[in-house]
Order: structure tokens, then C-alpha cells, then sequence
């Protein structure tokens, strides 16, 4: 398959390991992954925020930029969310029928990656190898936007010589919110204790989970208190093998 | 908005502050998630009791979306009906019209005190303030709002009013309270629920007994018959709707349903959504007067306030189908934290932020859209499946629009949203952003992580390290490493540039 991967402009500036086993374990799957350099953003902080005109070009842009390919991937549930859920809904307000064609024609060719590798692919066992004791934290936007289920698990499940622990309340949010962080960094913050106390009740290495985002703010949470529990994306993990553990 | 206008509190402060607070009060913060905690279980498990509970919910929102489409036409059927069956219709466009209409009402009668049932619908409008000012006391007969009402203070929760309190404090409240409202608390009063319940009780019952009026709200009204229903736990509401002689409903005008035969739909969402209870244990059905049956008077004032406003915007809209069962309170993550007085307003959690803003305009509640993660808990648990996170983020964009229009001057936010969509919306300037940003970390950055930082970013960097962004993006690692001619595809102009700058 030709897939383009949507690295997201969060990941493309502070996570491009993400990026990088995304690519390898496609490629290891067989597949063509193709990154369009004109690609910048979803729209989402500006969409979420309120300020929607700004997010019109963003909508255009992703429209143009990711048509014609088989699939397009995206190593994060809740930009997945926006582009397919609330590109149209700009594309209406302050677009015409012409991007709002273009953007009913993009939106269904994009996943989040557990489900192109589920559903699209139709792999659980990716061939990964993780040695380590691993905690999942479902995303609210993979869980209840996408409702990508237990198909993120089922992946993990897979991992040869992974220890994969539950984790207490998981469907809770954690607290990030994009800007919900900064203007109520209060509640916040009290969200984020809940689910540091949560993760460290687990006595994992890692917690992993489908989006960055929710990571920088929970292992960053984590980092401060001198856990030492790591994040993971589900990428890394799934693109880890046997002497490369990554 | 008028004084008595009670949907907002006025002189609370906005979200983000009267938040603080609240998070501030461990004992609040305790008796919420242990109140939210059990109330979510419950109702987790009277759901899974019916097989057919997604159809439910399917059918219900359909009732309503129907409904809402033809208010009017349902209101004029439920006027006729009322009035054939010897009741009184009356009209109010706002608070103070309502308020202005029960008063004259209760006026009428002759009588200085009435008995009230929990209701919304006089919490929003500020009927007992409106009613002491004319020389009426109004005595609240639920349990959680007779706590309340004792202990001057405001109601937290829609269906649980007093779940901020913990017993000690209730007994408390009525050892100091309940002799100025009438019977005294025994002596001796412990805080065993058992005994604050029978406090209450013997305080109640006189009350009930001496009193000839009642006010009370309505969770439905059916257009066809003209029946009003009300659901309860305690039957101290039964006791106002069929002891006195005069009784007056106000209710809000979405509250109506097309037929008697909705009502099946709904009383099995409702309880089993709002106390996780199969079955309230009280509903009173009541049309019209029946001789020698009830009271002899009965007025239904039907309340606009801000919701034919809300009527008109199609997104906004589906807050009125909201039932009031409180089930998007209780999974809300905010709201265990915060509790309903950070929301300002008689309509808390997650309901609160997209009907209040809605019911006094957005510029008047502008914090509460923005009081949600939108991690979309409340909308899985919404029994008639109001998109709640949808109606938030329309309500964020009327919010910052409200603004745009109030202001000569950008606020800071404003200026950043407009320079990061510029940055976002061009390869080119995104690439040099990250090369800057890359830049910037590495001289605050020790270890690869950027610690406690100063100024507007503290309220980040204040409990969380942040990752140092690395020197390469991926767009500039791909174009390096990976890229090969023909596999570029819709690169532009532009965009060779983008590759060449850092």
C-alpha cells in the first residue's frame, strides 16, 4: 500500500523518533510510506480554542496535501479525531463545496496507526520484541472520538517478552487537554496527580499510550517527581525488535 | 439580566479561579469523588441491566430532537390541554416575568409561606429570593435542598445539591438552622444518616401539614393529556403535590414531550441514569384538578429565559434535551475536582458549561466552554446523547468571536492563536519555527529536559520537565536521509525551501 504518514506538527518539532517507527515498522510490514513535505498541522489547538477561521488554511492545506494516497497515517488519536470529524465542519462554516468535497474524500483514508495496522493491514502481531514491564493509558480522543477499542491491547498483546499491567482507571483523562493545560492548569494539575498515582501504582517501566501529547504531559509529570517511569508511543514499542529496542 | 436572575451567580469568578478554591478543600474534594465515585458505579450497572439501553438512548434523543423542532407547536397543545382539564397556562418570557407571575399567584391565595419541591427551574430564575422580597417564605422540602436552603449556601449538584457537604456538617446546619425556620432539631442530634433523615422529616411534616401552597417543577409535561409528571426519591415532593390547595409548576418550555406514551421511553432513562435506581421510587402524575382529589388550583407557568435563544442555534440546541438526571456530573473528571460552584452558575458540570453560556449569552459565562478536556466522558454517558464536547467547541468559537467584536485591542491569546496558525499553516515557516525552537531549548534545556520556567510558561513548566525539542525534525530527517526523487510528491516551491533553511 502507498501510505502517506501525517506526522502531526507536534511530533514532526519534538518527537520525530515517533516519526522515524512509524516509517520502520511499516516498512517491515511491506508497505510504502511516503511523507509529503508539504504537510503542517490538523488545526486542532486552533480549532478546540475557538479561534476557527485560523484553522481554515491548516484544513485546506491537510486536504490538498494528503489526497489521492491509499492511506494516511496519523501517530496520534486525536489529530486522527480532528481531521476526520471537525475538518468538515470548518470546510462548511467558512469554506466551499469545493474543500468540502475534498475533505469528504480525505477523511475516511485517515487512521490512527492502531487502527491502519488493525483494520486496514490487518495485523496484530507486528513482529516487535519489548522486554519490559509496559502500562497503556487508553487516549480520550482514541477512546471516545475514534473508538479505536482494544485494538491498541491487542497489538501490545503481540509484543514478544513484554509484561503489559493494567492500569487503575485508565479511561480517565489525564488532564491535558491542549489548552485546557494552560487555562485551567489548576484542575489540571489535579488530574495529573490522580494519574501519576495511578501509573506508579503499576510499578511499570513505561507508560505507553497513542499520542505524544497526553505523554509529554503525564511523563512530564513523571520526569519532575523522579520516577523514573518512561513514556512510550505505541509506535515505539511496536516498532522495537529483537536487538533493537528502541 | 436581572437582578433576580439567578442561571449565573453574579460576582463568582471565572472558572479557572473559583476553581482554585475549591481544589484547595480536601474535605470537598473527598466527599465529591467519593459522592461521584458511587453514584458512577451504580448507574454503570442499572444501564448494563437493559439490553436494549443504546435504543433507549436512541429513541429518547429522537423524541427530543422532534420535539424541539415543533416547541411551539407542542406548547399550544399542551395549553389546551392543561386548561381543559381546569388548569391555569401562563406564560413568562424571563425570570423576573415568571417570578412576577408566581407572586401575584401566591398573593392571590391570601397566604405567606409555600412549600416547594426541588426544582430547576425556580433555582434558575431565583424564585425564593423573588418571593422573600414580597413577603413570602419558601421552604425547600428535598432533603440535599433543605440542607442547602438551612445552610445559606448555593446548591453544588443538579440532582444531589448537597453533595459537597459531608454529614458532621449537616448536623451542624441543623442544630444551628432549623429552629429559625420552624420546628428545632432534637437535642442530642447525632450524624448517623438515619437520624439527620428523621431531623428532617419531623421539621418537613409540619410544614407540609400547615401549608396551602406549593410550588414545584416538572421533569415532563405531555402535550397531549396535559399531564405533569415529577420523579423523586423521598416522597417529600408527593407530600407538596397533593396536600395543598393551590399548586403552581414552573417549567422550563423544553421540558415538554409530544405524547403520554414518551413518557415510557424517559422514566426508564432517567433513574437509572441519575441514582443508578431502576425505578424512582415517587412519581406523581397530575392533570389537570380532580375534584376532592389534590389541590383545587393548579398554574403552569412555562418558562422561556433564554432558551428559545438557545432553540435557534443548530449545534447549540441539543443542551435542551437534557433531562436533568446529572449523569454527565458524575463521569466528569473536571467536576469531581472542582465541584459545581466553580461553574458560577445554578447549572454546574458538564450540562452547565454548554447550557449556561447558551441561556445568558456567551459573553456572560465565557470561562465555562472552556472548563472541559473534552474527553468526552459525559457525552458516552448522556441518556439522550447530547453531544456535549461538539456543543463546547461551538461554544469556544462564539466565545472568542464575542470577544473579537468587544475588543479594540487583541488579547495576548488572540495575537499567539494568530501567529501559530501562520507558523502552522506554511511548511516553510513551520520548518524554520523548529529550527528556532530546537535553538531556543537547548540553552534552557540541562540533561535533554527543560525544568521550572518563569513567567506565563510556569503554568506548564511549574509540575512538569518537557522534553528539550531535538536538533532534527522529522520533515528535516526525511528529506536528508529518506527522501528520493519521485517519492516526494506534491513538494512545491515552497516547500523546497522549507528543506533548505535549517
Amino acid at each position: 500500500m502507498r501510505i502517506a504518514l501525517f506526522i502531526t506538527c507536534f511530533n514532526d518539532t519534538m518527537f520525530p523518533d515517533t516519526g522515524r517507527a512509524v516509517t520502520r515498522l511499516l516498512e517491515r510490514l511491506g508497505h510504502t510510506v511516503e511523507f509529503p513535505q508539504g504537510q503542517t498541522c490538523c488545526g486542532q489547538m486552533h480549532f478546540n480554542t475557538g479561534y476557527r477561521p485560523e484553522t481554515l488554511p491548516m484544513v485546506r492545506r491537510f486536504a490538498e496535501v494528503f489526497a489521492g494516497y491509499d492511506a494516511v497515517v496519523a501517530p496520534s488519536g486525536s489529530c486522527a479525531g480532528m481531521v476526520r470529524d471537525h475538518h468538515r465542519v470548518v470546510a462548511a462554516q467558512y469554506g466551499d463545496n469545493a474543500l468540502t468535497e475534498a475533505v469528504e474524500e480525505v477523511a475516511p483514508t485517515v487512521y490512527e496507526l492502531s487502527e491502519l495496522l488493525v483494520d486496514v493491514l490487518g495485523v496484530t502481531d507486528v513482529g516487535a520484541c519489548f522486554p519490559h514491564r509496559v502500562t497503556y493509558h487508553p487516549t480520550c480522543h482514541s477512546l471516545r472520538m475514534l473508538r479505536v477499542g482494544d485494538r491498541p491491547l491487542r497489538l501490545l498483546r503481540a509484543v514478544k517478552g513484554i509484561d503489559l499491567v493494567e492500569l487503575p482507571a485508565a479511561d480517565t483523562c489525564c488532564g491535558f487537554g491542549g489548552t485546557f493545560a494552560l487555562k485551567n492548569h489548576e484542575v489540571s494539575n489535579a488530574m495529573l496527580a490522580d494519574k501519576m498515582r495511578h501509573v506508579q501504582s503499576t510499578g511499570a517501566e513505561f507508560l505507553c499510550a497513542g499520542d505524544n501529547s497526553c505523554l509529554t504531559h503525564i511523563g512530564g509529570g513523571l520526569s519532575r517527581l523522579r520516577t523514573g517511569i518512561g513514556t512510550r508511543h505505541l509506535a515505539e514499542i511496536l516498532a522495537a525488535t529483537e536487538g533493537d529496542t528502541r | 439580566m436581572s437582578g433576580a436572575d439567578n442561571v449565573v451567580w453574579l460576582g463568582t469568578p471565572a472558572f479557572p479561579e473559583a476553581a482554585r478554591g475549591a481544589l484547595a478543600d480536601t474535605r470537598l474534594r473527598a466527599n465529591l469523588r467519593r459522592a461521584t465515585g458511587t453514584i458512577r458505579d451504580k448507574r454503570l450497572k442499572a444501564a448494563a441491566e437493559l439490553h436494549d439501553w443504546e435504543e433507549l438512548r436512541e429513541r429518547a434523543a429522537a423524541v427530543k430532537r422532534r420535539t424541539l423542532r415543533h416547541l411551539d407547536h407542542h406548547l399550544l397543545r399542551l395549553e389546551k390541554a392543561v386548561t381543559a382539564a381546569g388548569g391555569t397556562v401562563h406564560w413568562a418570557a424571563d425570570a423576573a416575568d415568571a417570578n412576577r407571575i408566581v407572586t401575584y399567584l401566591v398573593k392571590a391565595t391570601g397566604e405567606r409561606e409555600v412549600v416547594k419541591v426541588k426544582s430547576m427551574a425556580t433555582q434558575e430564575i431565583g424564585l425564593n429570593e423573588a418571593l422573600a422580597d414580597a413577603g413570602i417564605r419558601a421552604y425547600e422540602t428535598d432533603l440535599a435542598e433543605l440542607i442547602v436552603q438551612l445552610g445559606g449556601d448555593r446548591p453544588s449538584h443538579i440532582l444531589v445539591p448537597a453533595i459537597h457537604r459531608g454529614r458532621s456538617e449537616i448536623r451542624e446546619i441543623f442544630l444551628r438552622e432549623m429552629g429559625e425556620w420552624g420546628s428545632p432539631a432534637p437535642e442530642g442530634l447525632g450524624d448517623d444518616p438515619r437520624e439527620l433523615a428523621e431531623a428532617a422529616r419531623l421539621h418537613l411534616r409540619e410544614k407540609f401539614l400547615r401549608c396551602k401552597v406549593a410550588v414545584s417543577g416538572a421533569n415532563f409535561a405531555a402535550a397531549d393529556t396535559g399531564t405533569v409528571a415529577v420523579v423523586e426519591s423521598e416522597g417529600n415532593g408527593r407530600m407538596c403535590l397533593t396536600l395543598p390547595d393551590t399548586l403552581i409548576t414552573v417549567m422550563g418550555i423544553e421540558k415538554v414531550l409530544p405524547s403520554f406514551a414518551d413518557l415510557d421511553v424517559f422514566l426508564q432513562l432517567l433513574p437509572r441514569s441519575s441514582t443508578g435506581e431502576r425505578m424512582n421510587p415517587y412519581t406523581s402524575l397530575w392533570t389537570g384538578v380532580t375534584e376532592g382529589d389534590g389541590p383545587t388550583d393548579f398554574h403552569l407557568v412555562l418558562l422561556d429565559n433564554g432558551r428559545t435563544a438557545t432553540l435557534a442555534d443548530d449545534v447549540g440546541r441539543q443542551a435542551l434535551a437534557c433531562i436533568r438526571c446529572s449523569a454527565c456530573l458524575n463521569v466528569c473528571p473536571v467536576y469531581e475536582r472542582t465541584g459545581g460552584h466553580a461553574y458560577g452558575s445554578v447549572y454546574p458540570g458538564p450540562i452547565g458549561a454548554v447550557l449556561t453560556p447558551q441561556l445568558v449569552g456567551v459573553e456572560n459565562a465565557a470561562s465555562l466552554p472552556f472548563a472541559s478536556t473534552l474527553c468526552g466522558a459525559c457525552y458516552d454517558a448522556c441518556p439522550v446523547k447530547i453531544n456535549i464536547p461538539e456543543v463546547l467547541v461551538h461554544l469556544r468559537a462564539e466565545a472568542v468571536e464575542a470577544q473579537r467584536r468587544g475588543r479594540f485591542l487583541p488579547t495576548v491569546e488572540a495575537l499567539a492563536m494568530k501567529a501559530t496558525g501562520l507558523v502552522l499553516s506554511s511548511p516553510t515557516r513551520l520548518a524554520a519555527a523548529q529550527w528556532l525552537a530546537a535553538l531556543g531549548a537547548r540553552l534552557v534545556a540541562r540533561d535533554g529536559r527543560i525544568g521550572a520556567l518563569p513567567g506565563p510558561l510556569a503554568r506548564w513548566t511549574g509540575t512538569r520537565d518537557t522534553p528539550a525539542p531535538p536538533r532534527e525534525s522529522l520533515r528535516a530527517w526525511w528529506r536528508r536521509s529518506k527522501a528520493v526523487k519521485g517519492t516526494q510528491g506534491h513538494a512545491s516551491a515552497e516547500e523546497e525551501a522549507a528543506g533548505d533553511r535549517p
